[in-house]
């Protein structure tokens, strides 16, 4: 099975973020893959293994975000591919499906393509759902496992409610969440070969593609309000005290 | 401004967050409802009293399920026939998802997770959290209709109004959907994290109790896990007292303590209960970033320097496994449980 990891390079998730001049710092934070697609490396290499498969991982991003695709590769995906333009610069979660599909059908003979469930970043969680639309391929959400046999695809869906179980013909498109599995560590190997691979780049001409115009634009970036509060801290001489004393304050705030 | 309010629910089950995108609806100008799914007679009704005009309703076999393809075909056909200037989605799995293919169809925008909403002019301006709370945005889309997802509990919720009625519009369902859903279990009851005004956490410390002796025969690791549920044990108990729902920190999670479903805070959930009891949690940046919309932190931990007790309104300096029973007990006299 040929089977594509979406990926996405994000500022590590311990980064102190802030807004300045407008623009969003993470000061000398590294960028690192995003935090969620390590579970998407991990689920499509579980079906590699599954279905003696491959796995190509697929990133839009500036040429650092090779570092990003390093990652997967040493955790085991087979090749990596950045599509990196100038252009791309100020795409919406719909440009970024519309580019995603043309990469994803230049690749040509794809089974399963899976994205992690959100990016830490914009953090909307858009664009899977998009590129399955764009592609016309069934969308198999917030898969906690995946079976594939006889060309179809089952997965555990996990939402608020419970946990239901839906299928469709591949080739299709999968979001996954943690219940997948704790993603694996780069092996020394791989750490190796990633270190030693060439990653193709390829630019909105190699997809015959074009940016579309954002409909969605950022007018302005904040930093949240600061929390003003100052802790009262409870004590007593018993814990029945303290959690008398505790129990009336909270009852006081009416929050209950 | 001609607002569409999309519905919500599964297996008739309405989203809350459904009537406060409804709330809001109402206070930009005509509002109308959507409601797909099979014998939605009940939340049709509801939609009208929760103070909809109109309801457009796609009442079909097909879609007794929701299936993404289906509903947003169903969705982005009716925005084309009635075209509206803005439709209104609760934040929920569905609806992301929903939004998301609609946006593709109808060649717009989402705008997810919004915290308020103005107007200027005919444009709509969002804010919503971005990089897990550390920072907000104010986001605008150029397309018709905008999309906009509403994050539970950012809205007041109307009050309902018993009798009141409107025009029901049947809509065409669709049956494109590329899916089939095969089964469904509920895995846990409870009150869900979005929705809940009360949520008491617990972090990895629940598994520290010093004086509990495990049965034997367990090996260190099944120790730990036993011990933890004990201390989650109590972490529920004053949940349950208060009608909250349990949450739990990134270390608790990773340590297989609780479902990753129960996580605040980084790769987890963002929330906003008007109540936020941390029980051994240090307070991680992403673990206070997820909890920032909450109203009254309270803390609970041994160690007095932790930083959860930077945002915290009260604080107890504490052994939880003394204190949180205490306040269980506390609250059970008190609100007369």
């Amino acid at each position: 099975m040929k089977i594509i990891a979406c990926i996405k390079q994000v500022p590590d998730s311990e980064a102190k973020v802030k807004a300045e001049g407008g623009k969003v710092s993470w000061g000398d934070a590294p960028l690192v893959i995003n935090p969620f697609d390590e579970y998407t490396v991990e689920g499509a290499l579980q079906q590699k293994e599954a279905t003696s498969g491959t796995v190509t991982a697929l990133c839009i991003g500036p040429e650092s975000a090779k570092e990003a695709l390093k990652h997967a590769l040493a955790m085991g995906a087979d090749e990596a591919i950045l599509v990196s333009d100038p252009a791309l610069g100020e795409i919406d979660t719909v440009g970024a499906a519309r580019i995603l599909a043309a990469a994803i059908n230049k690749i040509s003979g794809v089974d399963m393509v899976v994205f992690g469930r959100q990016t830490l970043d914009n953090g909307a969680g858009l664009t899977p759902a998009q590129t399955a639309r764009v592609l016309g391929w069934p969308m198999l959400g917030l898969a906690g496992q995946i079976k594939v046999q006889d060309g179809s695809a089952t997965v555990d869906r996990v939402i608020e409610e419970g946990r239901q179980t839906v299928s469709a013909k591949l080739p299709a498109v999968v979001s996954v969440v943690q219940s997948i599995g704790e993603p694996r560590y780069p092996s020394f190997m791989g750490i190796r070969k990633a270190s030693k691979a060439t990653i193709p780049v390829w630019s909105l001409s190699d997809l015959g593609a074009s940016a579309s115009t954002a409909a969605v634009t950022r007018t302005e970036l904040m930093n949240p309000p600061a929390r003003e509060t100052t802790v009262e801290i409870i004590t007593g001489d018993s814990p029945a005290e303290i959690a008398d004393k505790l129990a009336d304050k909270i009852l006081a705030e009416k929050v209950l | 401004m001609k607002t569409f309010v999309y519905i919500d629910h599964f297996k008739g089950e309405v989203q809350p967050a459904s009537w406060e995108a409804l709330g809001l609806g109402k206070t930009l100008g005509a509002v109308s409802a959507v409601v797909f799914g099979s014998k939605v007679d009940e939340i049709v009704k509801s939609a009208f009293e929760y103070g909809a005009d109109e309801v457009f309703v796609a009442d079909d076999a097909a879609l007794t399920d929701y299936r993404a393809e289906s509903y947003a075909s169903t969705l982005a056909a009716l925005a084309s026939s009635q075209n509206p200037d803005l439709i209104l989605f609760p934040t929920t799995a569905r609806t992301r998802e929903l939004a998301a293919m609609s946006a593709v169809d109808l060649n717009t925008g989402v705008l997810v997770d919004a915290t308020s909403v103005e107007i200027n002019g005919d444009k709509v301006i969002v804010t919503r959290p971005i990089y897990e709370g550390k920072l907000f945005e104010k986001v605008t889309c150029s397309g018709k209709p905008q999309l906009i997802t509403l994050r539970g509990r950012a809205f007041p919720k109307p009050t309902q109004e018993e009798g009141h009625t409107g025009t029901v519009t049947k809509v065409e369902a669709k049956t494109d959907a590329l899916t089939t859903v095969e089964g469904y279990a509920q895995t846990e009851v409870g009150v869900s994290l979005g929705d809940a005004g009360v949520i008491v956490s617990g972090g990895r410390g629940v598994s520290n109790n010093p004086s509990l002796q495990p049965p034997a025969g367990l090996d260190d690791k099944q120790a730990e896990m036993w011990r933890a549920q004990q201390g989650f044990k109590l972490v529920g108990e004053l949940a349950s007292v208060l009608g909250g729902a349990v949450g739990a920190s990134r270390a608790a999670v990773d340590a297989g303590y609780i479902p990753y479903s129960n996580q605040v805070g980084q790769t987890g959930k963002v929330v906003a209960p008007d109540l936020y009891i941390a029980c051994g949690i240090s307070g991680a940046i992403q673990h206070l970033a997820g909890i920032r919309a909450a109203k009254t932190v309270v803390a609970i931990n041994k160690d007095a320097d932790a930083p959860i007790f930077k945002v915290a309104r009260y604080g107890v300096v504490g052994d939880l496994f003394v204190i949180v029973p205490a306040l269980t007990e506390a609250f059970k006299k008190k609100l007369g449980k």
